[in-house]
């Protein structure tokens, strides 16, 4: 029941051509508005955070150890006197980077697995997908653990180990959709037109493909963190007296009986990164899945 | 308006001398709220008076009303829909403003209801029996011994070889004629004295439409009333009395039979059968809309083309497998030849699974054949490596029966013809620009459509779009498999208008390939037959057509239902 077909005649030339964008111009629900907020303070933080801190991070005051939360102090300070809020802040910066580099490098690694295991010839597709395949049930930890293990803790390989541990999971992902799409009718179309097989992939392979996971990207970023801040805490990572949230739980945990605060604020840090991007990757991507169809 | 059409109904069915009133309907309006708030009305008015073994048939094209109406008649006009009727009524009770509750005691029992797409309709996990025995059960009907007789004898009634084996199947083992008809045995079971078909043929080959409408012929004659709603006007001119024809939720014209179809009084009734293609409108046009294309296109001339005595394609003892279930290969093409002259247009028609999509594939070497060969213009193609193929593909295209799939869902018009057009020769963005518009002209659009999504435009700008494309790169070659399958009678007509036109312009050749034996003779020089992947027949069109050598097209061409009437008519026009 289509109102737009024009009954008998030549179609209307002057029916609303106007060219609307896909996505419109949508309301953000508050969620979104609020997990923009913090995304930016945090964003702020990683970029300068003198901007926002009130205290250097290293900076020691042997007479103000362990004081709660006041005004002096909005967020206490740690066993040697060292301002808690203004360590959260310098910190982000380390903790962004090492969720966006781990990101970046599962990304990458599950680009280039990923479509080479869907399109490249079958002496190497075939093993790959089951590689992929096997690699699928390990939990992110234990692999991660394995690649920290072999390059020793630093940002650096904590970066790498998170990276490459979530690979697979967006590798097998990326190998579905370049199938589907390989299957689909502008690709058969293309290859009767004439393009080579190389521009079929620039053109409409690997868009497509992609398109679908931008949201589950954002998502994943959210989660990087956390998995970071995870290996940092269990000294697998980043160590103290690095700001590193990972590394301020770890610092903070032997005082836990008496200063709560050094474990609550730099979880609940972790807490809202992830949230948010979690919030602002489900959004994009129920935008995204009601426009493609 | 309204009266006329009433008192000639009236008049209409006391000439056909059938029984009292079943099913009535008067001034039935249906309105759909919509987000926006605001509420379409999309059926405006429509009366009838249904009686006792009467087929009344509801025609006109997607968007006319004419399945709301239907489904109003079982109170599934759908979510959000409001139903007024100035009188709505079965054997005298209203049907307006029901219940759930009651309407689960007529429907099946007092009236069947028979879906379009018995895929969807069918539950793919329960046996078929189950499934019809279920609709026994609901209306408490006998025992489960008898119900079990009763499957099986409706499925023998409605022309089931074998219902023993068919009760035990499940919907996915089953050919589309034995879906449909288990699905019509589902809705006749109880024997309801009123049975509503919504396109009851319209997914199905025409040997099995022609099974189909034996079925309900029978039940015609056995005193059931019958409404059909259909778009396709051969079907409707085998079984109706009463034939309604609606344009945009009105009646735009209603009446017997023989008067609706032989003498059509409202324009657009005219304009539905001028446009069903047939061996009468060979050479004609089947649209009033829409002259010549623009003269803005250039035929392609190539050196190697002039007066060459070698047909353009030429494939010899083509065959091609599949792998099958259970490690068998299924041989899908069994040594097909043909050859393809130039301005020529080669018609290939066959029912589904007859191979004729894939025989298109290799023609289009997007696939290679087991042995045989397909030759261009001489050269090899079919066997050529993937850089020769290359070369050659922007000389052979194709148009798909569904346009939209085989367009980028990123890619806007403007993009989508200039990729194409890009690929003859780099050009200046202008240039590359005046030549999408040009190709928009020639197939009937306009600059305006350039910045389109074609998710956005109907069927028939799609398909326009489709075909720029494919002439976009000077071809001499248009492979069309099915290319006007899913449009619109009318829309069709525009469309093979439209080809005929280009065809004369641009000298293309066709390999013309359809499931309907009236498109293939109308656009046909030459026609293929297939059955079971072989060429059972070959020959001119109006050879193969009037003087069937074949059994199996004879067989075809005895199915096809015929527009008797209209081409009566034009017959008399024509003395």
């Amino acid at each position: 029941m289509t109102a737009s077909t024009t009954e008998f005649g030549r179609p209307q030339a002057d029916q609303k051509t106007v060219p609307r964008s896909r996505i419109g111009v949508p309301r953000l629900p508050v969620s979104i508005w609020l997990s923009g907020l913090v995304v930016l303070f945090f964003a702020i933080a990683a970029i300068d955070p003198s901007l926002l801190s009130t205290h250097s991070a290293f900076e020691t005051d042997l007479l103000n150890t362990l004081s709660p939360p006041s005004v002096g102090h909005l967020l206490g300070t740690d066993d040697i006197g060292r301002d808690l809020y203004s360590r959260i802040v310098w910190g982000t910066r380390q903790s962004l980077l090492i969720g966006l580099g781990a990101m970046a490098v599962a990304l990458f690694g599950a680009l280039v697995l990923g479509f080479t295991a869907a399109l490249g010839p079958k002496w190497i597709a075939g093993p790959l997908h089951r590689l992929l395949e096997i690699l699928l049930p390990f939990p992110i930890l234990l692999l991660a653990l394995l690649f920290v293990a072999l390059l020793g803790p630093s940002a650096t390989s904590l970066l790498i180990s998170v990276g490459i541990g979530t690979t697979a999971g967006y590798a097998r992902l990326i190998r579905a959709q370049a199938l589907k799409v390989r299957k689909s009718g502008y690709v058969e179309a293309a290859l009767a037109l004439g393009h080579s097989e190389r521009t079929i992939f620039r053109q409409h392979i690997a868009p497509n493909a992609f398109r679908p996971l931008v949201a589950l990207v954002t998502l994943g970023i959210g989660q990087s963190v956390v998995w970071a801040s995870g290996l940092s805490f269990l000294g697998l990572g980043v160590a103290p007296p690095s700001p590193e949230w990972g590394a301020l739980l770890e610092a903070g945990k032997a005082s836990i009986t008496v200063a709560w605060w050094l474990e609550i604020f730099p979880g609940i840090a972790i807490v809202l990164v992830a949230l948010s991007f979690t919030q602002i990757g489900r959004y994009v991507q129920d935008r995204s899945e009601g426009n493609l169809q | 308006m309204m009266d006329t059409v009433i008192d000639h109904l009236n008049e209409a069915s006391i000439e056909s001398g059938i029984g009292e009133s079943v099913l009535q309907a008067q001034g039935l309006n249906i309105w759909f709220a919509q987000e926006s708030g605001e509420s379409r009305h999309v059926v405006k008015d429509v009366s009838f008076d249904l009686r006792a073994g009467q087929c009344i048939a509801i025609v006109g094209e997607s968007g006319s009303g004419k399945s709301v109406t239907a489904r109003a008649l079982v109170g599934l006009a759908g979510q959000g829909a409001t139903v007024a009727a100035d009188r709505l009524a079965l054997e005298g009770e209203t049907l307006l403003d029901r219940p759930e509750a009651w309407w689960g005691s007529v429907r099946g029992r007092k009236i069947g209801f028979i879906l379009q797409d018995a895929l969807v309709s069918l539950d793919p996990l329960r046996p078929v029996g189950k499934e019809i025995e279920e609709a026994l059960w609901l209306h408490k009907w006998g025992t489960r011994k008898t119900r079990l007789q009763k499957v099986r004898q409706t499925l023998w009634d409605v022309g089931v070889p074998e219902p023993d084996l068919l009760v035990k199947q499940r919907p996915g083992e089953l050919s589309g004629g034995l879906r449909q008809r288990a699905l019509i045995a589902s809705a006749i079971a109880l024997h309801p004295d009123i049975v509503i078909a919504d396109e009851p043929t319209t997914a199905l080959d025409v040997t099995v439409q022609a099974q189909v409408l034996s079925v309900l012929k029978e039940m015609l004659g056995r005193g059931t009333s019958v409404i059909l709603i259909s778009h396709d006007l051969a079907v409707v001119s085998q079984l109706a009395d009463i034939i309604l024809v609606m344009q945009g939720g009105a009646i735009v014209e209603a009446g017997p039979r023989g008067e609706v179809l032989g003498r059509p009084r409202h324009p657009y009734t005219q304009q539905l059968i001028d446009a069903v293609p047939s061996e009468h409108t060979k050479g004609t046009r089947l649209s009033p809309h829409g002259g010549a294309v623009a003269q803005t296109l250039f035929r392609a001339e190539r050196a190697d083309l002039a007066d060459s005595p070698v047909p353009l394609l030429d494939a010899r003892g083509i065959v091609k497998s599949f792998p099958g279930p259970g490690g068998l290969r299924r041989t899908v093409v069994k040594d097909v030849s043909f050859t393809l002259a130039r301005g020529e247009t080669l018609g290939i028609v066959g029912e589904s699974g007859s191979g004729k999509s894939t025989l298109a594939r290799i023609a289009l070497s997007l696939e290679r054949p087991d042995s045989g060969e397909v030759r261009f213009l001489g050269r090899p193609w079919s066997s050529a490596s993937i850089a020769d193929q290359r070369a050659i593909r922007r000389r052979i295209s194709v148009v798909y029966q569904d346009p939209l799939s085989s367009f980028d869902p990123r890619w806007r018009v403007s993009r989508i013809l200039s990729d194409a057009i890009c690929l003859q020769e780099v050009m200046p963005r202008g240039q590359v620009e005046d030549r999408a518009v040009h190709l928009l002209e020639a197939v009937g659009l306009s600059a305006a459509h350039l910045e389109q999504w074609p998710l956005r435009m109907s069927g028939g700008q799609r398909q326009r779009v489709a075909i720029a494309r494919a002439i976009a790169t000077h071809p001499e070659v248009v492979v069309l498999d099915e290319a006007v399958s899913a449009l619109d009678v009318s829309i069709q007509a525009q469309i093979l208008d439209l080809l005929s036109d280009l065809q004369v312009q641009l000298q293309i050749s066709y390999l013309f390939i359809s499931h309907d034996l009236g498109v293939i003779h109308h656009m046909s020089d030459r026609v293929l037959v297939m059955q079971n992947g072989r060429a059972v027949e070959q020959g001119t069109a109006d050879d193969v057509f009037r003087n069937p050598q074949h059994a199996y097209t004879q067989q075809l061409l005895a199915s096809l239902p015929r527009l008797e009437y209209a081409n009566l008519r034009k017959a008399a026009a024509w003395s």
